[in-house]
Parts: structure tokens; C-alpha cells; sequence
């Protein structure tokens, strides 16, 4: 209508009208505010995490200023300043021993197994379905499954079956399983998912120079699909590392630890235990001055593990996809 | 070429059946790995079977009138559950509020407005903050969210609150409803965006009225999946709500609380062993076997949301 109107007033104003209407030059405000929007909900989330970082480490800088050596050697002390991460991180590092010899190679071996051999019938769908719920499985409940399994019950069984052995107790080896056990899903999904990638021609070449199926796997399926199961697999370590809630329940330690085991001792297996998430949930509990620099420097070392790993499997990630 | 020998053949059936080592290693590794995969089978059973023993001693021994009482302190034989399933409600409310506008806005601003360069940068440290543990965020929630923000700005709140340990919770699952969320926005055909575009529309209207509605089924599976995981995240809420060992019914966010998770927490770490009144022990299956309930349906019909996603394009 308006372009009807400036007709009359002369071709050069007709033109401008024209082109004012096809550029749109009319202000966006709809596109601009949701712009601002978006981008502030995004902006918020790594701002949020950028104090938390900062945060931590304000508050743990005068520990790990002052007395780091002390800090990672020391024993879980009632007095903040003697009070140290050793037998935490010697935990967590039992526990990761666990993730890596339990899990990884069970995970990786499933995935194997639904993505190469398993005939499409119901039962192969049942065992997926499976492993999809038990990703989603809080992990608390997970704690729970330890507990009633690895603690109560293999106890009752006689050594050699197990119980009393490595498990039977509230144990190293008993929380390693368990927290084994939680990750498996997500080892078991993303390993699927690395190996659903590699390309069948890959196969169909194995195969056709009369190769097992074994044989093209090992050959060539496992290394075309690495890097996807390396990223997998690593994420889920660090999953497996910041986890607390079924150490819980498995029964670690949060007051004192009595014995004293190497770090590398494999003894520490059967005996009781703690881990760095449970250091830190304790500790940040207590009320007494000292405690809240000695939490946030544990918290400090314990993000420094599961934020290297998770880098590590970001930066695989990345370069696995520009090879594509 | 004619008088070749004909009486002795290159090969014979012996020779086709193979090496019958290889054979053998073949079968070895197949079941080796058929175990493998049936384990989680196995651990599936596990988990229903050690929940469901103890919880039914629960359930056939509990005086039922103990079930709906003024609270939740299980040491003294009081199981009201409502009580918990309340203030895991309002913690769940409040993570979302929280986690649902910061991850679509995050997810639609990657998806659709970031450039490649840009993303390659921020997407990463999205991932950066799905890796901080959850006992940190649960640190972070009772010695920072509290003070700074909650106590500032709610004169009378308490430093355990569940005010605070929802936000911790929500901070926790905006990663995850973003890197949901935004895959379900790729998956998006460019077509779609491209039609949107040659009609004249501007890149606000593609993106809200084209896009957003052609990926809601992932959008809504990411929203359930963050629900679920919001009922079952435990140490926030164990740090930051007051990890006390019972709870009076309230529905007062600025206050300490329990919910499902935190109290199964408090039960088992409350002293050395779990032990107490009656059937405090119990409790806890009962409990976890809710949780266990609750979030499995909630993952099944998330997972039916995805599927739709993925039959679509």
C-alpha cells in the first residue's frame, strides 16, 4: 500500500520504498533480544562455571600454597592442620585400577559382541534395552546393588567362591566392582557407538581375503575404532572417579582410617577404605575453621584428575572427527 | 595344459574346512564376548533382586500408619515418605527452572546462531562443566550459592537449603539438556531451515517456528532426562541440604531437607553401620527401589521421545 502511494510522488522516492521493504531495514528487535537471549543462557552456565573454578581454588590456595607435600601425604586428621588426601587418593586410584581392568575390557567385549555378532532377534534387543535402562539408573542404586551383593552378600559365601577373598566387607576391591559396574553402560554405549562407525567396506575387505571374523576384528575393526572407544572409555573413568554416592553405601570410611597400606599395596584391596569424593563430602561437612581452604583444596587436586582425563577425551574427539 | 595331472587335485575338502585352531579360537572368543554382553543382564537382575528382597521385609512388616505421618526419621521408626517425595519434587522443580531455559538457550545458540569456529571453542567447555563431580557442585552450592546468593537475597534462609542444593542440581544438568538439546536441533533437516529462509523469514522466526517444533520430541526427551536425573542426584543435595539424619514434613525451600537420595545417604553413612530402630535398614531399599521406579519409567518414555526423533530423519 505505502509503495502505492509514493508512486505518485516520483519514480526516485517509489525506489527507496521498494528497496527499504525488501532489505528490511525495519529494526530486528525480536532477533536481536533473542540473540542476547540465548547467548546469555549460554554466557551464564560458563560464567557460573568459570566462579566455581575460580572459587575453589581461591579457597584452597592457602593449603596448597603452604603445605602441599604435607596435604597429599598426609592421612584424614580431625585437625585441619595435619589433615591430608593420601588415603583418598589411594582410593580413587584402586578404584580407577578397577574401572580399567573391570569394566573397559567387559564394555568394550559387550559392545563387541552387539555390534558384530549378535543375530537381530529379541533377545539382543532385550540386552540392549538393558544396558540403555541401566545408564539411567541413578547411581545411588548402584550403591545399593553393591552393598546387598559385594558386601552382605558374597560374605556368606566360603573363600574360595570369592567371599572373604577380595569382597565379604567393606572393602577396596567391593567399591572398585561396584563402581565398575556403574560405568559399564556407558562404556558399553559409547564403544557401540565407535564401532557402529567403521565403515562395512573395512570388513567386507577382511572378509573377502578370507579372514575370521575375530581376525577382521582385531585387525581391523578395534584399531579403525580406537580413538571413539579411547573417548569413551575415558569420560567414563572420570565418571567413575568423581563418584560418591555408592561409595556410600558400600560402607567407605569418613571418619579415620586406621591401617596404614602403600599406595600401590595390593593388600589395600581387602581392606576398608576411602576415596577423594568421600574426603571431600566429609570434610565439607565439618564445621570447624580450616576445613572449608582444606575441602576446596582437595577439590582442587581431584579436578585436576577427572578435568585432565576429560580434556584428554575432548582433544581425541576432536581430532578422531577432522579424520573422518 | 591338456596332460596336467588330473589324479591329484589341488586341494581337498580337508584343506576348505581350515584350520581347525582357528576354529576353535573363533568359538572361544565369540562366547567370551557373549558373556560380556549378557552380563548386564545379569547386573540388571542383580540390582532388581537386592532391592526387592530387602524392601518387601519392609513393606510386610512396616506398621502402615508409620507411612503417612509428619516426617521422615527413620532411626525412630517414622517412614513418612510423602515427606521426602515432596522435597525431591521441589529440589526437581527448581534444578529445572534452573537447567531448561540455560540449556535450550545454550543448545539453540550452538545449533543455530553459533559459528563453526565459535562452537568448536564453547561446546568443549559445555563438556568441561558436564565432568565436574557432583560432590564439587554440592561443595559449591552450600559454601557459595547459599551465602552469595540465596541468604542474600531470602533474609531467614538457613545455610543448608534446598533453595540452594536445587540451583546446585540445575547448574549440574544444564550441560546434559544442552548437548541433548542440541542434537536434537542438528538432527534437523537444512531443508526445513532453508524453506523457512526462501519465504522470507527471518533467522528468530526459523528458528523458533521451523526448527524448534521439527526437533520437540528431543527436546522433551532431554527434559525428562534431566527430570530423572534431577531425583536421582545425590551429593548435591546430601551437601548442601542439611545431611541430617530425618526431616520434618515442609514444603519450605529455605530450609534443610531430605530428599529420596539424600535420606538413602544419611541412612547408610549416618553411623559406621547401617543399623537403628527396627527396620531402618529396610528403609533404605524401599526407598531406593522408588527411585528405582520413578526413574527407570521416566528414562522409557524418554527413550520412546528419542526413537521418534530418529524415525523422523
Amino acid at each position: 500500500m505505502a509503495v502505492t502511494h509514493t508512486i505518485g510522488r516520483g519514480a526516485p522516492v517509489a525506489a527507496d520504498a521498494v528497496r527499504a521493504r525488501l532489505q528490511g531495514k525495519r529494526a530486528d528487535t525480536r532477533g536481536v533480544g533473542f540473540r542476547i537471549l540465548i547467548i546469555g543462557a549460554l554466557a551464564i552456565s560458563l560464567v557460573t562455571l568459570l566462579i566455581l573454578l575460580v572459587d575453589v581454588a581461591v579457597t584452597g590456595w592457602p593449603v596448597l600454597s603452604t603445605r602441599l607435600g604435607d596435604f597429599v601425604s598426609g592421612d584424614l586428621r580431625t585437625s585441619p592442620d595435619e589433615a591430608g588426601i593420601f588415603q583418598g587418593l589411594r582410593g580413587t586410584f584402586w578404584i580407577g585400577v578397577f574401572t580399567v581392568g573391570l569394566a573397559f575390557p567387559i564394555g568394550i567385549g559387550a559392545a563387541l559382541y552387539l555390534e558384530e555378532y549378535a543375530p537381530r532377534n529379541a533377545f539382543t534387543r532385550f540386552i540392549d534395552i538393558n544396558i540403555r535402562n541401566l545408564a539411567g539408573v541413578p547411581s545411588i542404586v548402584f550403591g545399593i546393588l553393591g552393598f546387598a551383593i559385594f558386601v552382605k552378600s558374597l560374605a556368606l559365601f566360603p573363600d574360595w567362591l570369592g567371599g572373604g577373598l577380595f569382597f565379604g566387607g567393606r572393602t577396596t576391591a567391593a567399591a572398585g566392582v561396584t563402581l565398575a559396574i556403574l560405568v559399564l553402560p556407558i562404556v558399553i554405549i559409547t564403544s557401540a557407538e565407535a564401532i557402529r562407525a567403521v565403515p562395512d567396506s573395512i570388513r567386507e575387505a577382511g572378509f573377502g581375503v578370507g579372514a575370521t571374523r575375530w581376525e577382521v576384528i582385531r585387525a581391523h575393526v578395534l584399531p579403525y575404532a580406537a580413538p571413539g572407544i579411547l573417548t569413551g572409555t575415558v569420560l567414563s573413568l572420570a565418571r567413575a572417579l568423581g563418584e560418591a554416592a555408592p561409595l556410600i553405601l558400600v560402607g567407605a570410611v569418613t571418619g579415620r582410617l586406621g591401617q596404614q597400606t602403600g599406595f600401590f599395596d595390593v593388600a589395600q584391596l581387602q581392606e576398608r577404605f576411602t576415596a577423594m569424593p568421600i574426603v571431600i563430602t566429609t570434610w565439607a561437612g565439618r564445621p570447624q575453621q580450616g576445613f572449608e581452604a582444606l575441602t576446596a583444596a582437595a577439590i582442587v587436586i581431584m579436578l585436576l584428575v577427572v578435568l585432565l582425563a576429560n580434556g584428554t577425551a575432548i582433544v581425541l574427539r576432536n581430532r578422531f572427527e577432522k579424520r573422518r | 595344459m591338456a596332460n596336467a595331472t588330473v589324479d591329484r587335485p589341488p586341494f581337498s575338502l580337508d584343506d576348505l574346512a581350515g584350520n581347525p585352531r582357528r576354529h576353535r579360537r573363533e568359538q572361544i572368543v565369540r562366547i567370551a564376548l557373549q558373556i560380556s554382553a549378557t552380563l548386564a543382564i545379569v547386573i540388571s537382575a542383580l540390582i532388581v533382586y537386592s532391592l526387592v528382597r530387602e524392601a518387601w521385609t519392609f513393606i510386610s512388616q512396616v506398621e502402615w500408619k508409620t507411612l503417612w505421618t509428619k516426617g521422615w526419621f527413620p532411626r525412630r521408626g517414622i517412614y513418612d515418605v510423602k515427606t521426602l517425595v515432596v522435597t525431591t519434587l521441589m529440589v526437581t522443580v527448581i534444578s529445572m527452572a534452573v537447567a531448561a531455559p540455560l540449556g535450550l538457550g545454550a543448545a539453540i545458540y550452538l545449533s543455530e546462531y553459533a559459528r563453526p569456529g565459535v562452537r568448536k571453542v564453547l561446546k568443549p567447555a559445555l563438556e568441561v562443566l558436564a565432568g565436574i563431580p557432583s560432590v564439587v557442585l554440592g561443595f559449591f552450592a552450600f559454601t557459595f550459592i547459599s551465602p552469595e546468593l540465596v541468604q542474600r537475597f531470602f533474609t531467614g534462609a538457613t545455610q543448608s537449603n534446598m533453595l540452594a542444593a536445587g540451583i546446585g542440581v540445575g547448574i549440574l544438568l544444564i550441560p546434559l539438556v544442552a548437548s541433548i538439546s542440541e542434537d536434537a536441533l542438528r538432527s534437523v533437516p537444512d531443508s526445513l531451515r532453508e524453506a523457512s529462509y526462501g519465504m522470507g523469514a527471518r533467522k528468530v522466526t526459523t528458528s523458533l517456528k521451523v526448527v524448534l517444533p521439527a526437533a520437540v520430541s528431543g527436546l522433551v526427551a532431554a527434559l525428562i532426562i534431566a527430570v530423572s536425573r534431577a531425583i536421582g542426584e545425590t551429593m548435591v543435595v546430601f551437601i548442601a541440604g542439611g545431611r541430617s539424619g530425618g526431616a520434618l514434613f515442609s514444603t519450605d525451600a529455605l530450609e534443610p531437607g531430605l530428599t529420596m537420595t539424600a535420606a538413602m545417604a544419611s541412612v547408610a553413612s549416618g553411623t559406621d553401620q547401617v543399623k537403628g530402630a527396627g527396620l531402618t535398614f529396610q528403609s533404605l531399599f524401599f526407598v531406593g527401589m522408588l527411585l528405582f521406579l520413578v526413574t527407570m519409567t521416566l528414562n522409557v518414555v524418554a527413550d520412546r521421545y528419542v526413537r521418534r526423533v530418529r524415525q523422523k530423519y
